[in-house]
């Protein structure tokens, strides 16, 4: 299957094989105009097989919701065609209105517009606890 | 300026310096009765409570200082759909110094957000409840004169007891402490309390579903109700309720100087014989948590 490369954009690549959707909407990347490509179980030496998205837009992502998904993940700018740099993520201290809190108790099950904010509490088992209530929320697709 | 939301945001140095000036209360109330004069303190009660409230409000009339406040969410206008931060921002034009219960975990930290004035967290669902964890360390520090060393006992609800998750997290900053938690399965301490403070900082701790065979070894036994209204389910509630009740026989092999102590209210889980046995510590805490919200309402008015 050939995808066409991209002009000016951003190719998000090394995503574990299946986290590609999840990851399309949390950047809602529906809402964009431009080309975007979601190329699930390409074939990779180093992952066996992985998941790759290519925005033909040169937007700005937020880099924690990628972090947060997958700190695997690499992005690749490009420029004119050709890749002018890659960046790497790591795993957020802080995610901001990324995932809710699903906590009943927790304020902001009831609170107007309160930002749902985690908190990164134990980086070895990738724990985020929620600002207000402190439940663990381990949503990991 | 500064809020005080979990028993963290106080620094040893800080609970050092709030028990200090709550034994001088002790010893001198009169120095302290106008410490306070033309303050307003306002108690914003989301939830009924007697003990807290009431706490607070003696606290500051104690201090010279003056108390507004609502004691349930129907008489204030969250009844009408008005937000926590809206209710605390326009209290904020009225008052030095808010005491905030709310049913809802995080309330508190949520009006910290838009709030002026400090903000003293009084209660957050079973989340966290500081100034009852002050009353406890100056119980503590009153009893026994020491907060190393000891050996204490937790028994019944620990799960959604929110009194003992604030005192194991205080605790863990100091040495020697050896922790027993006696609950029913149901309601055993939280895992996050076991993997976030106790076992990131070393404590020995057992788990145990009998209180005799721990007894001899307790230098301090907490009791805890079990929360109806902390439950979803009504047959579950019902089932727990009764599962501990402290009677004279099981101190029979108790330390002559076991230090008693229960947050209150208290439903049946301790018999109202003990409360003749001058181990029992439980209403010494309630005139505790007094002194250190004085201390406490002092120290976040500067020094007022």
């Amino acid at each position: 299957m050939t995808i066409d490369q991209i002009e000016n954009g951003i190719v998000l690549d090394h995503i574990k094989a299946g986290n590609a959707m999840a990851i399309y909407r949390y950047l809602q990347l529906d809402e964009l105009d431009c080309t975007v490509a979601v190329i699930k179980n390409v074939k990779s030496a180093k992952m066996g097989k992985k998941d790759i998205i290519k925005i033909d837009s040169p937007i700005d992502i937020n880099l924690d919701v990628l972090g947060y998904f997958d700190e695997n993940i690499t992005v690749n700018i490009i420029r004119d065609g050709e890749k002018i740099a890659k960046k790497h993520v790591c795993l957020p201290e802080k995610i901001v209105n990324i995932v809710k809190c699903k906590n009943p108790r927790c304020i902001t099950s009831t609170e107007q517009e309160l930002d749902q904010v985690f908190r990164l509490t134990d980086p070895e088992n990738r724990v985020y606890r929620c600002m207000y209530c402190d439940s663990s929320n381990n949503y990991l697709p | 300026m500064k809020h005080v939301l979990d028993i963290t945001d106080l620094s040893i140095e800080e609970i050092d310096s709030l028990i200090a000036t709550a034994m001088d209360i002790i010893k001198d109330k009169e120095k302290y009765q106008d410490i306070c004069k033309r303050k307003k303190l306002a108690t914003l009660f989301f939830e009924p409570s007697t003990r807290t409230r009431l706490s607070f409000e003696a606290a500051m009339l104690e201090l010279g200082g003056s108390v507004i406040g609502f004691s349930s969410a129907s008489s204030s206008s969250s009844s009408k759909g008005e937000s926590v931060s809206d209710t605390v921002k326009v209290v904020g034009y009225y008052a030095d110094i808010i005491a905030m219960r709310h049913p809802k975990e995080g309330a508190p930290m949520a009006a910290t957000a838009v709030s002026d004035v400090p903000i003293i967290n009084a209660g957050d669902g079973g989340h966290h409840h500081p100034t009852q964890t002050l009353a406890d360390l100056l119980t503590i520090h009153r009893e026994k004169g020491r907060f190393n060393n000891l050996t204490v006992g937790f028994c019944g609800d620990l799960k959604f007891g929110r009194t003992v998750h604030s005192l194991v997290n205080a605790l863990s900053r100091y040495t020697g402490i050896k922790l027993v938690f006696i609950s029913p399965d149901e309601l055993k301490i939280p895992q996050y309390i076991k993997t976030d403070i106790i076992e990131k900082t070393g404590m020995p701790y057992v788990e145990t579903r009998t209180m005799e065979s721990v007894m001899p070894e307790l230098d301090i036994l907490y009791m805890t109700r079990v929360q109806g209204e902390r439950f979803f389910n009504e047959a579950d509630y019902i089932r727990l309720r009764d599962y501990y009740i402290l009677t004279p026989d099981k101190l029979e092999n108790a330390k002559k100087d076991l230090c008693i102590m229960h947050p209150l209210p208290r439903v049946n889980e301790i018999a109202r014989s003990i409360d003749k046995d001058p181990r029992a510590c439980y209403f010494k805490q309630v005139e505790n948590g007094k002194y250190m919200r004085m201390a406490l309402i002092m120290m976040l008015l500067g020094g007022a």
